[in-house]
């Protein structure tokens, strides 16, 4: 019996740090294990004890990336948990500062971390040397997501204007409609970066993955709903913890996500794209359709494609949230706490979001659970990575070891997210 | 000008960007730079920086940004081979400075944070505590901020490789709020505010929101901590609410450890 181990031990561009293990006997898979070696950060444990209006700030420092989705998730658990409905137009500017964290954190993916994959870069800085138009558009994308983040938040990493019940002080009507004509801008970039994209190369894959994403009453998810999957889950926020759980791995300081029966899932662009097609913009439908994507995408080398629609959702839909924004007549609605649990979940750019709270009377926190996007892909992800490994398993080394931190990078993981991911390290004897 | 000098052939500087226990955000801040990130790629060699490129150049490093707290063993020694690959480090960001959100295990029932998260605590490898880099290497400089303000990074960078000591204030939010002509939240309306021991740096944001802050680039030079729990205590902020406050996202600096220690010692629910 013959085994060697593959190794990769720093993953890069991804968001946080993680390693891979591939274990190969006999010509054949044997294990791969993505090892979050990024240390453990305890967010669950130092959320108890401290008052419940302090959970969007605090779970905002899980990850720099999608501090927005933390916010957002929190304090709807905390809405809920208190008995508290934010009215439609607090709803709407949440959404809006939402939807300029999906577009700066999707345009940073497509253009600083993916693409070189799929053109032979070793970075976005080394792609903007032989296309600098290219990326000097991307990174234009880039900067209007963080824009509408600091026009509604205050800045774009970690925005300080989120509160349970609202905001601290609401954005002038000229402030928001000030960003319109940007976004105008953006929707037609960002229909350029999916025509730039589809034609990229794309290696035929078809995976058959259980997507899991919220699906809301009306339109494209973004802050809620109900949470369906492609083989026929419908669920309410409170249920979600009777379907999946989580698994610590004894080489990863990630908690593993998977269904009750052990078998693993899909969140992201990918499913939420899958599972919500018909309800994107009327604009970002046909763009879709125009680059190729039907209305369902498995591969997920294409995730890229689906990231460029979904900005050209998001862009569509903060432009319409800009043009109709009126300041609303209070910047929050007063929430007080009352003991209970609330459940909250929201679509992060990189997918399901789910957080739970207990607080006392007093506001303040007994317990917590916070599940993010990347701990509940990482079984998936090592599916797919049995996947790419078995087919170029003759693959000189190095080379394998690219095909495998590319397969790796389709999913966007966030390891910061997921600490609470990953080292590729093949190991063949 | 020595003739070593003139001689030698000009090379960029090397920059080399480390994560510890973080939240990537400090980091992202530097490809947040949109407008300038192509420019300083051109004035510097990106020699390491796994979230931006793939390229893992070897040192030494001229510039060595480091984001994050030391809470593992092997994080502990591996700050100290960054620290002998660098001519010049600096620390980015409230967790490399402070220890961060993370540290808040430092304090009393830190212990029992492991067994909440993880069922099984014997594969966790982690240090009892998440500890600034400054505990464990000399650093050249500390830039503040959860997360730190872009323009302070530029300014940081350019100085640095240009061999000037960088401009950046030590004085408190307060000053920040005086020159935006921001009317004082707590004397006009009692909200509960750390920026008078609180670092400038933010441009007094939360304020601007009509927000007091909350402290996220760190104690000021020679603040007045005590002083402040006083004033929050007249206007009606009890102990727990002060412990709190001072135990936040920069709450292991010293000295907003020792003050939030003593509002914990005193047993009343206030």
């Amino acid at each position: 019996m013959k085994t060697r181990t593959i190794k990769v031990e720093r993953l890069t561009r991804v968001e946080g740090e993680g390693a891979l293990t591939l274990r190969l006997r006999d010509g054949a898979v044997a294990g791969v294990e993505c090892r979050i070696y990024e240390p453990p950060r305890f967010f669950e444990a130092l959320l108890r004890g401290r008052h419940f209006t302090e959970a969007p700030d605090i779970t905002a420092r899980v990850c720099g990336i999608c501090p927005v989705a933390y916010q957002m998730s929190a304090v709807q658990a905390m809405e809920a948990a208190c008995g508290v409905a934010v009215p439609v137009p607090l709803q709407d500017l949440r959404r809006l500062l939402y939807y300029g964290e999906w577009i700066e954190s999707h345009a940073l993916h497509i253009y600083l971390l993916h693409a070189p994959d799929f053109l032979g870069y070793e970075s976005g800085i080394a792609l903007a040397r032989d296309h600098p138009d290219v990326v000097t558009r991307g990174l234009e994308l880039k900067k209007l997501g963080n824009a509408i983040m600091t026009a509604v938040g205050g800045r774009e990493i970690h925005p300080i204007n989120v509160r349970v019940g609202g905001f601290y002080r609401l954005p002038t009507r000229a402030a928001i409609a000030g960003l319109a004509e940007r976004l105008r801008w953006a929707r037609e970039a960002a229909l350029e970066t999916l025509r730039w994209a589809a034609g990229f190369p794309f290696p035929e894959v078809e995976r058959d993955y259980e997507l899991v994403a919220l699906r809301p009453a009306l339109g494209y998810p973004i802050d809620g709903g109900r949470l369906v999957s492609s083989w026929g889950l419908d669920l309410a926020a409170r249920e979600y913890e009777a379907h999946f759980v989580e698994e610590q791995a004894p080489y990863s300081h990630a908690l593993q996500s998977h269904r009750r029966d052990g078998s693993p899932y899909l969140v992201g662009p990918l499913a939420r794209y899958g599972l919500n097609s018909e309800r994107l913009t009327p604009l970002a439908r046909q763009a879709a359709a125009d680059a190729g994507l039907g209305p369902v995408c498995r591969n997920p080398y294409r995730s890229i494609l689906v990231r460029a629609v979904e900005i050209v959702h998001a862009c569509d839909e903060a432009l319409r949230l800009a043009e109709d924004y009126r300041e609303p007549d209070a910047p929050a609605v007063p929430v007080e706490p009352r003991a209970g649990v609330g459940h909250g979940w929201t679509e992060a750019p990189r997918g399901l979001l789910y957080h739970r709270y207990e607080i006392d009377g007093d506001g303040t926190i007994l317990a917590a659970n916070i599940v993010p996007p990347t701990a509940q892909n990482q079984r998936t992800i090592e599916e797919d990575l049995r996947v790419v490994a078995g087919e170029h398993l003759a693959l000189p080394e190095p080379e394998l070891a690219l095909r495998c931190e590319a397969a790796i990078r389709n999913h966007d993981p966030c390891i910061s997210c997921a600490t609470h991911f990953l080292r590729l390290e093949v190991d063949r004897g | 000008m020595s003739t070593t000098r003139t001689t030698r052939t000009r090379r960029k500087p090397k920059l080399a960007v480390w994560k510890f226990a973080s939240c990537d955000g400090c980091q992202l801040t530097l490809l947040d730079c949109e407008d300038a990130l192509l420019a300083v790629a051109d004035a510097v060699e990106i020699t390491y920086f796994l979230e931006a490129t793939s390229v893992q150049g070897r040192g030494p490093y001229d510039l060595s940004l480091v984001e994050g707290a030391i809470s593992t063993p092997a994080d502990a020694e591996r700050i100290k081979a960054i620290r002998r690959a660098s001519r010049v480090l600096v620390t980015i960001g409230a967790c490399a400075t402070a220890g961060g959100i993370q540290a808040l295990r430092n304090f009393p029932g830190g212990e029992t944070f492991l067994p909440i998260v993880y069922p099984h605590p014997e594969y966790v490898e982690t240090l009892a505590t998440a500890t600034p880099i400054a505990d464990h290497v000399p650093v050249d400089f500390a830039l503040r901020g959860c997360p730190i303000d872009k323009r302070q990074l530029l300014e940081v960078v350019s100085a640095l490789l240009n061999g000037r000591k960088p401009a950046i204030p030590t004085s408190s939010v307060c000053l920040e709020c005086k020159l935006r002509g921001i009317p004082c939240l707590m004397v006009s309306g009692g909200v509960h505010c750390m920026g008078p021991v609180t670092q400038a740096g933010c441009g007094a944001l939360c304020p601007s929101f009509g927000r007091g802050c909350f402290g996220c680039f760190g104690p000021m030079e020679t603040p007045n901590t005590a002083v402040l729990a006083t004033v929050w205590r007249r206007h009606g902020a009890g102990r727990r609410e002060l412990v709190r406050a001072f135990r936040g996202f920069t709450g292991y600096a010293e000295p907003f450890r020792t003050e939030s220690l003593a509002h914990e010692d005193q047993n009343d629910q206030g």
